[in-house]
């Protein structure tokens, strides 16, 4: 009997382990260890034994059952994980494929560069004023200093409506609006983006509409030096810090000194050549102080206001930012080209 | 204007300043310098040489085989195809072993059999523009005259051995339109003295007076006429060292005589006009205003009516010339010249830029004028030209001059302070260095403790204010040298409005959901300026337009997105989202300017979704649109007060259309594009939408408020109801949610059924209700009497019936 329970315990560990599927598993529980098996069989013949040899006996019997019990609780657990394994390989994907677009648009590099700028002022307590496209001649031209018959009108040919509306010329108007709004008080701190027209014929350099960003300050005490401080902080900003600065005397009718900005050329590093018409720089904005005449039109008393205002184009701001060779690229919209700004600097 | 670098040599010590470094310090000075030009970049090897054999070419007719003295122990032989070349003359040679411009490399060569040593030139092939070259010799060879010596270098014979510095004048420096204001302020930079000529002609005893009058009637237009009268010239070619300057400063030589005034105008900026006293028909000039009526003609050869608004120089009887612009065909200066009047006058700027826009005639005199000449050079001007007219033409100068003159001679002065210098510039010069700025510039001033007085020189007529003293003293002291500050200012916070800030929510929203942003023209033709307008108005129209296609401002910005669509079709980019945000123009009757509105506006075409290798292709439909929009009025916070109803409009699908409502106010559409459009456009399905940005953004929301998250389940119902096909699905879901009451708390559709097993003219919508109460769990009676309400009411007022 012993040996009978020793062999069935043989017999029963050899099939576990050589199970390769739960059924089988399960098959060889039922067959070994349960009401019908073998085992149950031998212990049936306990009677003929005697009261010494059966609790013995009773123990083998148990041993063998825990034993092939164990073995089947192993054996499962290794069938079950090769199962998982078996059922994960067939899900491998192939993570090399493309994943499933997000779509995504982006802001015009023009706007790009009006909020980059914007940003950067509103950082200097600067707010954003904005006005009509639009204008009376009045606002775009008298009340800059730029009376009717001022050979200075010849630069900035415009698109008229009528005698005395026109397609505002430069954001300026703006700055003239504001100060006549504050009605002589200070201080007045803008910036003015929008769209400006002139009358040019669309060329790879000329748009008959623009964008133009000014800034005005006015207050007791605004000095030139503080107009070449705030012209540095925006070239730094918009062009980085290894850019060089040429700040240069120049002309505007509603300025008095005037200034013109130059940054190093950046294709040449300075030593000149298509780009910078071989002069190493090239001309990125316009500025000054404010005209004694813009500022009494506008109801300040110019013996104690005092102010700076400067204009940039963001257009070329953008093309010698990001080597645009065309104007005409920002208002075409060619997705190919709208696409390249959506990459965050 | 073209400034030679050794003219200025003439007035101002240049030494140890090369050319270009005198032009980044004018420039760093506040005159652009464009470029400095070398005139003879690229050319060696000229030499004057001296035909003095010259046959036709045995082999070819349009040849001509010349033996050409260039001053060399042999003559060369030199094969030349000019038509003009003769014995005898002498002539710019190019020889062997020579450069010309564009690196072309002159070599012995075999032309047809002939050997040729070098090459006889034209000036063009020097170098020279062909609207520079005297016209006697735009064509063919140049030739010198006779008594040149040979073997000479010809490029500096012709004063091209020299550099001229190209200046970008703005309208304020007019003083650096001559040769002597450049010299001020070359002087004035470089902290120089500036020699000026001090002309004084030979006069012979006979008087001026004798032979002319002067009246002028236009006194405001011409306060000042100095006429000079010089007689026997001889009107020929001028001097080379005169042609060479004249042509280095953009000038193309004529005569003698002509050389000469525009010498004086570049010189002095004063403009002359040379007549033929002969043919002047009378001895008395007369200015004044134009009759109406009356007519000249040009040097052009062109016959101009004027009005009383020109003025002209007369006889006494009839115009001689347009004052200031250019002279009469009927008094000018030919080859059979003798006696010359010059005339050198003061005339207004306003004056002559109304002669000169009206006639369409800009000339180097009336650019001059326009921005003003400086009155005191007037007598000199004329002074140094009778000079030059006896030096070189060998005429003889009559004694005086005549002149009428109301001229205005008051000084001009103009003051500031030291402290206001310093406080405009942020500096702290002290007086001395004020003091001598002024010095350099030529500036008499006079320092009264804080006070500088400066008298103002006639040259300088952009100097009018404090400020103009200002800017001097900065662009002397250097922009460089001021400090850098940044404005101290009572503090005020910068931000943006609400409307800005908005505005790049709604921006950064549809760029997030995969539109791109463009910016397109506001001038468009007028056929797109009426297109898709959200109101009906005559479009704002230009007075001169440029071309048909930009002469109006838009009244919607769809048509120009529609473009961008068909640009980029067009060039196989097919799968198209933009959006825009700008200003549409209404034409106000009342106000002098029209309305502005800013709209936002959009248009998609193509696929939206697409991933090809997973199956999906999704077209763009209309609920994409309206998917997008959803989102953006949810951003908005207007999520509920948003209506899209069913709407027709030109140019968009009839069925396919919605009129999009805020508060019930219609706001804007979006839809599909007619196809009948879509085809004319090449483009696939389109979608578009335009609405007024203002009053979407103008929209007050609710302020933001918590509401507690659910704290008890809810109960969700599903219904599909069988309605009539019109019926539309948002109106049933107005009246589940009215009926709904307080505990309905979601609808939504989730199936829609249109197919064969509905009967005609019938189809099912699915509708989830979600009910939902703050206080307790709800039970299925709780809302059996609110949800047998919703289907009575769907029933009762759409006739809906529940789908068995």
């Amino acid at each position: 009997m012993q040996e009978r329970l020793k062999e069935l315990q043989a017999e029963a560990l050899e099939k576990v382990s050589a199970a390769a599927e739960l059924k089988e598993l399960n098959d060889i529980r039922v067959s070994y260890l349960g009401k019908k098996g073998p085992i149950t069989e031998v212990l049936k013949g306990m009677g003929k034994l005697s009261a010494e040899e059966r609790p013995a006996m009773g123990a083998l019997a148990n041993e063998v059952r825990d034993s092939i019990s164990v073995k089947i609780e192993a054996k499962q657990v290794e069938l079950e994980e090769a199962a998982v394994a078996k059922r994960l390989a067939a899900e491998k994907i192939d993570v090399s494929l493309p994943g499933r677009p997000v779509r995504a648009g982006s802001q015009h590099p023009l706007t790009k560069i009006v909020e980059e700028i914007e940003d950067l002022f509103i950082g200097m307590g600067y707010t954003v004023a904005e006005g009509p496209e639009v204008e009376n001649d009045y606002y775009n031209f008298e009340a800059l200093n730029l009376p009717k018959g001022h050979p200075a009108r010849d630069m900035q040919d415009s698109f008229y409506i009528n005698a005395e509306t026109l397609l505002r010329t430069h954001t300026s108007p703006v700055q003239a609006r504001t100060m006549e709004k504050n009605a002589g008080k200070g201080p007045v701190k803008i910036i003015c983006p929008g769209k400006v027209y002139r009358r040019d014929n669309d060329d790879a350099t000329h748009s008959h509409q623009f964008m133009q960003i000014e800034g005005l300050v006015v207050d007791e005490n605004i000095r030139m030096s503080d107009l070449k401080g705030t012209l540095e902080v925006l070239a730094k900003k918009i062009f980085g810090q290894d850019r060089e600065i040429r700040l240069r005397p120049s002309f505007f009718p509603f300025t008095e000194p005037s200034v013109e900005m130059d940054i190093s050329c950046k294709i040449c590093g300075g030593k000149g050549c298509s780009i910078c018409k071989g002069t190493g720089w090239i001309e990125v904005l316009g500025a000054g102080m404010v005209h004694p005449n813009v500022l009494e039109m506008a109801g300040y008393d110019s013996k104690k206001y005092t102010g700076f205002a400067f204009g940039i184009g963001a257009e070329r701001i953008a093309m010698l930012k990001y080597g645009i060779d065309d104007i005409r690229h920002f208002y075409t919209n060619d997705i190919r080209f709208l696409k390249q700004f959506s990459v965050t600097e | 204007m073209l400034v030679s670098y050794k003219w200025l040599q003439e007035y101002v010590d240049l030494t140890g300043v090369s050319a270009e470094e005198l032009g980044e310090r004018i420039t760093k000075s506040g005159i652009e310098v464009e470029g400095v030009d070398k005139l003879n970049e690229g050319v060696s090897g000229l030499v004057v040489g001296h035909v003095i054999e010259c046959e036709k070419h045995p082999n070819a007719e349009k040849l001509n085989k010349t033996l050409v003295d260039i001053g060399e122990e042999e003559p060369v032989q030199i094969v030349c195809g000019a038509a003009n070349v003769a014995k005898g003359q002498k002539v710019a040679v190019a020889t062997v072993g020579a450069v010309l411009p564009g690196n072309f490399k002159i070599k012995k060569a075999k032309l047809r059999g002939e050997s040729s040593h070098g090459m006889i030139c034209s000036l063009q092939e020097l170098g020279i523009e062909g609207k520079l070259i005297a016209k006697e010799f735009a064509e063919g060879i140049y030739v010198f005259p006779e008594d040149t010596e040979v073997g000479q270098d010809a490029m500096a014979l012709l004063g091209r051995d020299d550099q001229v510095l190209e200046l970008g004048l703005t309208p304020n420096r007019a003083d650096c339109m001559s040769m002597i204001g450049v010299a001020y302020e070359t002087a004035a930079i470089l902290g120089k003295d500036v020699k000026l000529p001090e002309p004084k002609a030979a006069e012979i005893s006979e008087q001026a007076s004798d032979y002319i009058k002067i009246n002028i009637e236009a006194k405001e237009d011409n306060p000042l006429y100095v006429a000079k009268v010089v007689k026997n010239v001889k009107v020929g070619p001028s001097p080379l060292w005169l042609q060479g300057r004249l042509m280095a400063a953009g000038i193309r030589p004529h005569n003698n005589v002509v050389d000469i005034t525009n010498y004086i105008l570049l010189e002095y900026g004063q403009p002359l006009h040379a007549f033929d006293y002969d043919r002047l028909g009378s001895k008395e000039i007369l200015v004044r205003r134009a009759k109406s009526g009356e007519t000249i003609e040009t040097l052009d050869s062109v016959k101009r009516s004027l009005s009383e608004e020109h003025l002209v120089i007369t006889n006494g009887a009839e115009p001689i010339a347009l004052a200031g612009v250019m002279g009469g065909a009927n008094s000018e200066v030919n080859a059979d010249t003798v006696t010359v009047l010059i005339e050198s006058a003061y005339f207004a700027g306003a004056s002559i830029r109304k002669s000169s826009k009206d006639h369409g005639l800009r000339s180097e005199a009336s650019s001059r004028f326009e921005k003003g000449v400086d009155p005191a050079r007037v007598h000199k001007a004329a002074e140094r030209a009778a000079e030059l007219m006896a030096e070189l033409t060998g005429g003889e100068v009559l004694a005086g001059s005549v002149e009428a003159d109301y001229l205005d001679k008051s000084e001009k002065t103009v003051s500031t302070t030291l402290g206001k210098i310093n406080s405009v510039l942020g500096t702290e010069l002290e007086m001395k260095e004020i003091e001598n700025i002024f010095a350099r510039l030529q500036f008499r001033s006079t320092a009264d403790n804080d006070t500088i007085s400066v008298i103002v020189p006639t040259r300088r007529g952009d100097i009018t204010i404090a400020e103009d003293l200002i800017e001097e003293v900065a662009r002397l002291y250097g922009y460089d040298n001021l400090p850098s500050t940044l404005p101290v200012v009572a503090s005020v916070p910068g931000r943006l409005t609400d409307y800005q800030k908005k505005r790049r929510v709604v921006r950064r929203y549809l760029e997030g959901a995969g539109l791109y942003q463009a910016v397109t023209y506001s001038l468009t033709s007028r056929d797109k300026a009426l297109q898709y307008a959200l109101e009906e108005r005559e479009p704002v129209e230009l007075a001169m337009p440029m071309s048909e296609e930009r002469s109006m401002l838009r009244l919607s910005i769809v048509p120009q997105l529609l473009e961008v669509l068909k640009y980029n079709t067009a060039r196989q980019n097919d799968n198209l989202a933009m959006y825009e945000t700008g200003t549409v123009f209404l034409k106000d009757g009342v106000s002098e300017l029209p309305e502005e509105r800013e709209h936002l506006s959009g248009a998609l075409t193509g696929l939206w979704g697409s991933h090809p290798w997973q199956g999906e292709k999704k077209p763009v439909d209309f609920f994409v649109l309206k998917g997008i929009l959803e989102g953006l009025f949810a951003k908005l916070g207007l999520e509920e007060r948003v209506q899209f109803k069913a709407g027709e409009m030109d140019g968009m699908h009839p069925g396919r259309t919605a009129e999009v409502l805020l508060d019930g106010e219609r706001v804007g559409f979006a839809g599909q594009v007619h196809p009948t459009v879509q085809k004319e456009m090449d483009l696939k399905e389109t979608y578009v939408f335009e609405l007024s940005l203002k009053m979407l953004l103008d929209a007050k929301s609710e302020p933001l408020h918590y509401i507690a998250i659910p704290r008890f389940p809810s109960i969700t119902r599903d219904i599909a109801l069988v309605v009539d096909k019109v019926q539309s699905a948002g109106e049933l879901k107005e009246i589940i949610a009215g009926a709904g009451g307080r505990l309905l708390k979601e609808v939504g559709v989730f199936d829609l059924y249109e197919g064969d097993r509905m009967e005609e003219g019938k189809k099912s919508i699915a509708f989830s209700l979600k009910y939902y109460d703050p206080e307790k769990t709800l039970t299925d009676e709780d809302i059996a009497k609110t949800h047998e309400k919703v289907l009575a009411s769907v029933k009762e007022q759409a006739g809906a019936v529940l789908r068995g």
